[in-house]
């Protein structure tokens, strides 16, 4: 394991490298809120249109026109029935979604004046209306008397739990950290979610009643899915991953050497984002959201040379044009076709990498061109991905495993009759929180009609 | 470039374009910046007997706004002048002097008494003005004390008054005519019948803007309580140009000339009163949301479009669209259009699929067969019926385009060169064998 917390005792590694008011006005919001008439001008901009591509784009079936039609008319309250109904963390989607390739991609503006309605925005607005003021819009049905463990309180478990909650069961949250909420409380770059909005939504998520939390639970440790399925009528996985993926270099525990994952994670939870350690000459190993997270927040606490090192070509990265967009408006370099090859280090801390420029072949495989190229870095922060960890899961091999994650059908039910899951933790999933949110409603939707089956 | 001036009954300004009788006339410094912003000529604010009236102190205005705040109706509860007599004489006198080429319009209200129009109707004309606008129309306030549109909605009375104010006067007469009737022919053959030279409508209509959705009173109050007021603006454009070619059209009104008033924002909507047989236009409201500025763009906006057309002056405009005005028993029933869809304009939102199959003939089918959404008329259903051009956000992407040949495919039956109206339908129990 490398070390998080960066000392020091290297000289390019230090906190401070702005001051608080630089840091903290860096990690403001991303987008401002819109006001109330920017909401009305831009609501009115919404076509209507009859089964809208916006709402057939969206992983959880918000019915996008018809709450922009809320806003128009000033019932935000119908507005944000509307999307809590379907998404129940539609505040926190509305902030951190990738719209430009969700909703807003499949807005028909864009074929008249290559300007999208500003969806995410106009359902931040909707949402913000009655988180702020605690509207609370879903009451819970008559107790069912069955009983629910739901493993994992990011966005797929909490969202399986608000629904079964308000379907009369009552549910067990169980999870492995001391505060709820998952990546959308460790992960989320902190610009797309200041003020501690993350928490602010729980809240209102768990106003509803009838769910017990549980934290400092975790899997194969305090609980096991054996126990779980004895104790609950069901259960509802939603753990993500836990593990992070290695570069399986010969050196890579060196110093400097960082888990991205859990480096935002700290930055997610200190209150003072200036005593951060931050390097000065940084590498970001991966293609995906998380090496533009570290990045960009890299280069928001000082960095001076941020450097995204990918793998392959700018085509295939997963982390979308709009992020790439982002990251570079933040002065942060993306070099492509970069494989690694070797950290170079002075008195066990890293100094350089060394990569392999990869040719794409017509195969589409990679193959070495032969040139290298070495980056000066005094921090190497590895994004390439994460692993389920599968300890207290399938103790009994019973529970189907594929490519490191869960096998769930259509209505994400497990190999086990009793054990459901969503989320990251799932095949085929698309580490998208809004895609977590809809796991957990159909797992839900699913639990509960087993359940209640001849009931 | 063409040429702007107009001549109305002998009443030259420099441009068709004069501010209606109405808050923005209400006294020589608003009607000073109005001349120098470039107005062709002002109705002044209406003159009443003295003592004058008292206006509320409380909200006088009100305006139907879109989400962006652009004014798309406006309401208002405000009287006649509320000054003095003199007042008024002495700066209409002077603003004449000094504004010779510009129309300064008197416009009166006064009682069903010949002794009021006897004694006042000269002494106003003596300042010099241009001519006189009879209000008949302001439905509110005024129209409770017998004048207004409580004359202008009794043919009779237009008739006695008109006649009154011609007796006493010698500049020309025109007379300001209510929305608020059935049917507009009548008060305008009363005008021809009482002598007056001219008409000008509309004035504005009754109504409520809507309720106050805290307190569940109607919006706006003075203090608790509200009436009705008149509603203006781009609005009430399409109510006032029926009213105008209806006048325009009749047999017995159609040399009465017209000066045309209605929600006027844009030269657009001046060529609208125009060639449906107005001669002039009087503007208001658009004065009253944007300011005295917004007659440059009609005047540059007019006289752009004359050149385009080839019309050396406003004066061959006039009246050009009127032929083209019928009945709808005159309606060629054998003539078919289809609407026809821009495959390439199309930005597949579905309005018009949606509103065709909830609310009308069921003609525009939608499918996503080949992974797009495409949208296509059922010429077998389509009745040409207009609703998905009107509801299309898209400039130009559908059209309705005449069958000229062939047969209809939702009738079967052929199309027919020959002009059939309801006037000789089989299905007419009154038609003319």
């Amino acid at each position: 394991m490398s070390d998080n917390n960066l000392t020091n005792k290297v000289m390019n590694i230090k906190s401070h490298r702005l001051s608080k008011k630089e840091i903290d006005d860096n990690f403001s919001d991303l987008h401002a809120p819109l006001s109330a008439i920017e909401a009305l001008i831009e609501a009115d901009r919404c076509y209507f249109c009859y089964d809208a591509p916006c709402t057939k784009a969206c992983p959880s079936d918000i019915d996008v026109p018809g709450f922009i039609q809320s806003i128009r008319s000033d019932n935000l309250t119908g507005a944000a029935e509307k999307i809590l109904s379907e998404n129940i963390f539609g505040g926190m989607c509305a902030r951190d979604c990738p719209t430009e390739e969700l909703c807003q991609l499949a807005c028909v503006r864009n074929d008249h004046e290559q300007k999208p309605v500003e969806i995410g925005l106009l359902q931040r607005y909707a949402t913000d209306s009655v988180l702020n003021n605690g509207v609370q819009l879903f009451s819970r049905q008559e107790n069912t008397g069955k009983s629910i463990a739901v493993v994992g309180a990011g966005p797929a478990g909490i969202s399986c739990a608000h629904r079964l909650a308000v379907l009369g069961h009552k549910i067990t949250v169980y999870d492995a950290k001391d505060k709820l909420g998952g990546l959308n409380e460790y992960g989320i770059a902190a610009y797309k979610t200041p003020n501690d909005f993350a928490q602010q939504e729980l809240d209102y998520i768990l106003d509803i009643g009838g769910i017990t939390i549980e934290t400092g639970m975790q899997l194969g440790k305090q609980i096991n899915l054996e126990g779980l399925q004895e104790k609950y009528d069901a259960v509802f996985l939603g753990c993500g991953l836990g593990s992070v993926n290695k570069l399986n270099l010969d050196n890579e525990d060196i110093s400097g050497v960082i888990d991205a994952v859990e480096y935002i994670a700290n930055l997610r939870q200190t209150n003072n984002k200036d005593e951060l350690m931050v390097g000065k000459n940084i590498v970001v190993i991966g293609g995906g959201m998380t090496a533009i997270d570290i990045a960009v927040q890299s280069k928001l606490l000082g960095a001076e040379q941020v450097t995204i090192a990918y793998r392959r070509s700018k085509k295939i990265m997963a982390a979308s044009e709009y992020e790439q967009a982002l990251a570079k408006k933040h002065d942060v370099q993306i070099q492509y076709n970069m494989s690694p090859k070797r950290l170079i280090a002075d008195d066990s801390h890293v100094t350089a990498m060394e990569f392999d420029v990869m040719k794409s072949q017509n195969d589409g495989s990679l193959k070495a061109s032969g040139e290298n190229i070495t980056l000066k870095a005094d921090v190497v922060f590895k994004a390439i991905g994460q692993k389920l960890v599968t300890e207290g899961l399938t103790d009994n091999n019973s529970l189907e495993i594929e490519k490191g994650r869960i096998v769930v059908d259509e209505q994400r039910k497990t190999s086990l009759s009793k054990v459901w899951a969503g989320g990251d933790c799932v095949l085929d999933g698309d580490n998208l929180t809004v895609s977590a949110v809809q796991d957990g409603k159909l797992a839900a939707i699913s639990i509960n009609e087993t359940l209640t089956q001849g009931a | 470039m063409a040429d702007l001036t107009s001549n109305f009954l002998g009443i030259k300004s420099p441009n068709p374009f004069w501010l209606a009788s109405a808050p923005p006339t209400d006294k020589a410094y608003n009607v000073n910046r109005a001349f120098e912003a470039g107005w062709g000529g002002v109705s002044w604010k209406t003159l009443g007997e003295d003592p004058h009236i008292v206006n509320v102190n409380g909200p006088r205005y009100t305006t139907m706004m879109s989400n962006d705040r652009r004014v798309i109706g406006f309401n208002n509860i405000e009287l006649i002048t509320d000054r003095p007599f003199q007042v008024n004489l002495k700066e209409m006198r002077q603003v004449k002097r000094d504004w010779p080429d510009r129309a300064v319009i008197a416009s009166v209200m006064f009682p069903m008494s010949e002794a009021s129009w006897a004694k006042h109707i000269p002494i106003i004309e003596d300042t010099g003005i241009d001519g006189f606008e009879l209000n008949f129309g302001c439905p509110h306030g005024m129209s409770e004390r017998g004048m207004g549109a409580a004359v202008g909605q009794v043919p009779e009375y237009i008739k006695q008054a008109t006649e009154w104010c011609k007796k006493y006067a010698t500049v020309p007469v025109i007379v300001k005519l209510t929305p608020n009737i059935t049917d507009v022919i009548y008060p305008a053959e009363a005008v021809l019948e009482g002598g007056g030279d001219a008409v000008s409508l509309i004035n504005t209509i009754n109504s409520i803007m809507r309720v106050d959705y805290d307190s569940l009173t109607m919006f706006p109050t003075t203090g608790g309580m509200g009436t009705h007021g008149g509603y203006c603006g781009e609005a009430v454009k399409p109510i006032a140009l029926n009213m105008v070619a209806e006048i325009a059209r009749n047999e017995k009104t159609r040399n009465l000339p017209i000066s045309g008033i209605g929600g006027v924002s844009t030269w657009k909507d001046a060529v609208d009163f125009i060639a449906l047989g107005a001669s002039n236009v009087q503007v208001c409201t658009a004065a009253m949301v944007y300011g005295f500025k917004i007659v440059e763009d009609m005047k540059t906006g007019l006289s752009n479009f004359l050149d385009e057309k080839g019309m050396n002056s406003v004066d061959e405009l006039i009246g050009k669209a009127v032929p083209s005005v019928t009945d709808w028993k005159f309606l060629n029933l054998n003539h078919v259009d289809k609407a026809v869809i821009d495959q390439d304009k199309c930005i597949k939102c579905g309005r018009c699929h949606i509103v065709c199959e909830d609310t009308s003939h069921q003609a525009i089918e939608y499918s996503t067969d080949s992974g797009d959404r495409v949208f296509t008329v059922k010429d077998d259903e389509c009745v040409g019926c207009n609703l998905c051009v009107s509801v299309c956000p898209v400039i130009d992407c559908i059209s309705m385009v005449a069958m000229t040949s062939g047969t209809d495919p939702r009738t079967g039956k052929a199309i027919s060169p020959q002009a059939s109206d309801w006037t000789t339908h089989p299905n007419n129990p009154l038609k003319v064998s």
